[in-house]
């Protein structure tokens, strides 16, 4: 059964478009990511202007992550003081996104930042996660192998502007999570993504967050973060699809929630395993269509659609 | 009754008086393409009739928007877009429907003159510094993408001849088919002179839903984000209430 996206201007067969949204939900429950990293290039895939998959990945996130921070919320493990400190950098950052990607679609380059973005971006946090989860996977095979101490002593302790967050018993600086807040913000301006996939493993190792609270503040902060970059892709570059999103967010939120279920019965190393051998196989993937020579190296824009 | 007007429309166009002033007359059946939420293509049907032989030549043309053509090319190991040649008011659709093929029918100028066949479309480059060599690959590039995609075209053939005099002819439009107004022109062609010619409006719009959607994103595109945001976050709410105490 076909349906027509007004904005995308082009019509989708509605199961394909739900299972997407469910695959998508799936993983993101099962990983406690967003899942927006998957959806855009998935989209671009099945035939959606660049343009219209990213600004319609934003407004599905928002749908997906107040289903995940409810989830979380009930359970008590959202530290609000740490969201909100992360909030007032992704705001910051979501708007100078939009601005980075409305200024990239004039010079020709979106698509080649987008794509480029993804790859080094995924590469790089994928092998980080992979190296991480093995030695957590070693270590437990031999146990006695010695306390953790609850976080490393880094000179990014020794920043200016300390704030306590209790929830997370930490004593930081609040420009760590503000430039955080802030790099999240902008990738999700510009490239459509939730961020959580940067935002889970730097809540980990930069901030020194403990894991219980890591997904639960994550999902929490990119609620609002999505929520405003679909407000300005909507206003600033026209290329919100609300009737594409809402057919990715039903089949997405169902996604998630068996996710969810799935994901409590896996261990936490060999989850991040999983994820880092899913982020690397999407990364391999975008870094290869870069540099393979372009079936047409000409492509079309038409302006004014 | 959707049978009958056709035929109703034959027999009006075929009782015309013998010899009139009009070597062709001709319309089409529908004046509105309405795209729904189903929108998969449609056909509209135009019938005609000729006072005698010929070739009937039919142009079919979208609105004109400007089309930006890049060319990608290999920079540190990396395939990206490094030049471009923009046609301002490149016609969004254009396809040619002709008994025969063009070049049998109408001398080279006469296809230029009137702006018929995709070889021989008006395409201007809004860039002042690029080689005419140059210029033609970007065209080339331009009308290869838009033949792809089924929005240039161009058929001999698959007219519906009655009697010799009375034609008619299903106009294909693909799914992806732009909006805006559109002129269809139909031309009589004999012994290689245009004897008779007509242009016909056509509009293609969303319509419903869809359309107040694209209405809607287009001038109230701040509320039209926060309403998208707010539905967003119904659906997540919603979603998660059966399994607040799982």
């Amino acid at each position: 059964m076909d349906i027509y996206l007004p904005i995308a201007a082009m019509s989708q067969d509605v199961f394909v478009l739900l299972a997407l949204g469910g695959a998508v939900g799936f993983l993101s429950g099962v990983f406690g990511v967003g899942g927006g990293f998957l959806l855009t290039p998935l989209l671009i895939v099945i035939g959606v202007p660049h343009t219209v998959a990213v600004a319609s990945s934003a407004n599905q996130v928002v749908g997906a992550s107040v289903s995940g921070a409810l989830a979380h919320w009930r359970r008590g493990n959202i530290d609000f003081q740490m969201g909100i400190v992360l909030l007032a950098g992704g705001f910051a950052g979501s708007a100078a996104g939009v601005w980075l990607f409305a200024m990239l679609r004039r010079m020709g380059q979106i698509d080649l930042a987008i794509s480029l973005a993804y790859a080094l971006l995924l590469g790089t946090l994928g092998t980080l996660m992979l190296a991480e989860s093995t030695r957590a996977m070693l270590r437990l095979r031999r146990p006695g192998a010695g306390r953790r101490k609850l976080h490393q002593h880094t000179w990014l302790h020794g920043l200016p502007l300390k704030m306590r967050f209790r929830r997370s018993k930490l004593y930081i600086s609040a420009l760590l999570p503000l430039s955080l807040g802030f790099v999240v913000g902008l990738l999700s301006g510009a490239m459509g993504l939730g961020g959580g996939f940067v935002m889970v493993p730097a809540m980990i190792y930069l901030l020194g967050m403990p894991t219980a609270t890591v997904p639960g503040t994550s999902l929490f902060q990119i609620i609002f973060v999505s929520a405003s970059v679909t407000v300005l892709q909507a206003v600033e570059n026209g290329a919100l699809d609300a009737v594409l999103a809402l057919v990715l967010l039903v089949g997405g939120v169902l996604g998630a929630q068996l996710g969810t279920r799935f994901g409590a019965r896996l261990r936490g190393e060999q989850l991040r395993a999983l994820l880092a051998l899913l982020v690397l196989a999407v990364a391999a993937k975008l870094a290869f269509d870069l540099t393979v020579r372009p079936a047409d190296p000409f492509t079309l824009e038409t302006l004014g659609e | 009754m959707r049978r009958a007007l056709p035929l109703l429309l034959l027999l009006l166009l075929w009782s015309a008086p013998a010899g009139a002033a009009e070597p062709l007359v001709a319309d089409l059946t529908s004046h509105f393409v309405a795209i729904t939420t189903g929108f998969t293509g449609a056909d509209v049907v135009l019938f005609g009739a000729t006072d005698g032989p010929g070739d009937v030549v039919v142009v079919v043309r979208g609105p004109g928007r400007d089309a930006v053509v890049w060319r990608k090319s290999r920079v540190a190991g990396v395939w990206m877009n490094t030049r471009q040649v923009t046609f301002a008011g490149a016609p969004s659709y254009y396809a040619v429907y002709s008994t025969r093929p063009l070049d049998e029918i109408m001398p080279p100028a006469m296809r230029l003159l009137n702006d018929i066949g995709i070889a021989d479309l008006r395409l201007a480059a809004a860039e002042k510094d690029r080689s005419p060599q140059e210029i033609a690959e970007f065209r080339d590039a331009l009308i290869r993408q838009r033949r792809q995609a089924a929005l240039y075209a161009e058929a001999v053939g698959g007219f519906n001849f009655l009697g010799g005099e009375l034609f008619h002819l299903a106009l294909g439009f693909p799914a992806a088919v732009p909006t805006g107004n559109y002129t269809v022109q139909i031309f009589l062609v004999r012994d290689k002179r245009v004897v008779g010619g007509q242009t016909s409006p056509l509009y293609i719009s969303q319509a419903g839903i869809d359309a107040e959607v694209d209405d809607f994103a287009e001038r109230r595109a701040l509320s039209y984000g926060l309403l998208a945001v707010a539905g967003a976050a119904l659906v997540g709410w919603l979603s998660s209430l059966p399994f607040r105490h799982a």
